[in-house]
């Protein structure tokens, strides 16, 4: 059973019905006992970074992530998700993230204009991937260059050590950051086709940790 | 490098597939989950599913309809048509949408913008425009095309974009249906206006309309419905002409790289 965190943000729909097309059994839960029972864990996430950590945080279930990523649980994050895995947003303010991985969440367009390039604000459509750790589980099934859907307005920086793979946006962005059981795609997987579902699949089959 | 994106349009009544010519005339196509699954599988980016007649007759959204073909849909989807109220943001995005596209509903209520965007973020909100030449203007046009609401088309999505809007859809009446090529002019108007994403809709009948947008500055996405229902162009034939033609695509799996 692959749990997926419901804290009341993101929509759970799409990332549900891929893994019932994928044949993995799936629950949306908040539900400690449940959390702790099923096999791996997947943190959505759509909105506000300081917004979902309080949610999160009023959810109770941070220190059940805690205890189940300290115990090796493969812990996969999507979008918003992902974000919150790394140690602070700066999303309308600066918020503690979970600290999973090392690095912020910082505003690309800030970014963007520092380096003078005129990309639109959000990063939104289909990007191609390059891949910087091609070994990955998640990229057992995935080429070089393929394309999966973005859309977000903040990144992760000072990442360098978790980067997984990269997408060029104006600038570098990070796609996918891991770390031992951690692990967390900056893209839509359950909403990248073909190439995200083969991602998906990848990764839930892989012995991870 | 972020790819142009092809959009199939899937006009829905009574659970049904429709397209019409300057939106008048209807003519049944197919059923909207065969044609999701289809559109899903040949490689069309996104898709935008709207009910035609909501806004004309108050029909809410067959939710059932739509959640079948969100189950089927692994690429964004786009949810419009009686798109009044927070509520109905709600509904659509229960039943597996990604983004919310509004139209009249925020004419009627030019709040739902900016509370939509507050509670699911811009980019969640699609802002949709139905717009024809006036004089020298364009104006806003609702009613499906058929009544002038005498507003500016060009301030519209400046205000839309300001309370929150982050992407718009510009269908022009003048070329809806005509299939002689997207209004290039009105698409320069507006992303001369706006810096959010811009989705071009009505016109295209040929691949070569597709690549004329494609070198506007500021157009991001090509919609249509008639040309991809009729099979009249496949979306792999037309992504590699693209790429031939130096747009960057996102190509079938499998012709990548």
């Amino acid at each position: 059973m692959i749990a997926i965190i419901d804290y009341g943000l993101g929509n759970v729909f799409s990332l549900s019905a891929s893994l019932d097309h994928l044949g993995f059994a799936n629950c949306v839960t908040a539900d400690a006992a449940q959390i702790r029972r099923a096999e791996r864990i997947i943190l959505p996430g759509v909105g506000a970074y300081g917004d979902a950590m309080q949610r999160l945080r009023a959810s109770g279930l941070i220190p059940v992530l805690d205890e189940q990523v300290a115990a090796g649980k493969p812990l996969l994050g999507i979008c918003l998700g992902m974000q919150l895995l790394f140690e602070r947003g700066y999303e309308y303010g600066e918020h503690q993230g979970l600290g999973y991985l090392h690095g912020s969440i910082c505003s690309l367009a800030d970014d963007l204009a520092a380096c003078g390039a005129s990309c639109k604000i959000p990063h939104m459509g289909w990007n191609s991937l390059h891949l910087v750790r091609p070994e990955h589980p998640l990229f057992r099934t995935t080429r070089e260059g393929e394309f999966v859907y973005f859309v977000h307005s903040f990144y992760a920086k000072d990442c360098a050590e978790s980067l997984l793979a990269s997408c060029d946006y104006g600038l570098p962005v990070a796609a996918a950051c891991g770390s031992g059981n951690v692990c967390g795609c900056q893209f839509h997987p359950e909403k990248s086709g073909a190439a995200g579902l083969a991602m998906l699949r990848s990764y839930l089959t892989a012995e991870i940790g | 490098m972020l790819t142009k994106r092809i959009i199939p349009c899937l006009d829905v009544r009574d659970g049904r597939v429709v397209k019409g010519v300057r939106f008048r005339g209807v003519q049944d196509v197919e059923d909207p989950v065969a044609m999701a699954r289809y559109y899903n599988d040949s490689g069309a980016d996104e898709l935008v599913f709207y009910d035609i007649t909501a806004s004309v007759e108050q029909r809410p959204l067959f939710a059932r309809v739509l959640a079948e073909v969100a189950r089927q849909i692994f690429i964004p989807l786009t949810v419009g048509g009686g798109i009044q109220t927070l509520a109905d943001f709600d509904r659509v995005l229960h039943c597996g949408a990604d983004k919310v596209s509004v139209n009249s509903g925020a004419i009627r209520n030019p709040q739902l913008i900016r509370e939509a965007a507050k509670r699911y973020g811009d980019q969640c909100v699609v802002l949709s425009m139905d717009v024809s030449r006036v004089g020298d203007s364009y104006h806003l046009f609702t009613q499906g095309g058929q009544v002038d609401t005498g507003i500016d088309a060009l301030e519209w999505a400046a205000a839309g974009v300001d309370a929150g809007a982050g992407e718009i859809v510009l269908n022009s009446i003048d070329t809806d249906g005509v299939k002689q090529g997207f209004d290039l002019p009105m698409l320069a108007a507006l992303a001369e206006r706006v810096s959010v994403p811009i989705i071009a809709s009505g016109g295209a009948g040929r691949m070569e309309h597709f690549s004329e947008l494609f070198r506007l500055p500021g157009v991001d996405a090509g919609l249509a419905a008639s040309i991809f229902h009729f099979r009249e162009l496949e979306i792999g034939t037309l992504k590699r002409y693209l790429q031939q033609q130096g747009v960057p695509v996102r190509l079938p799996a499998g012709e990548t790289a």
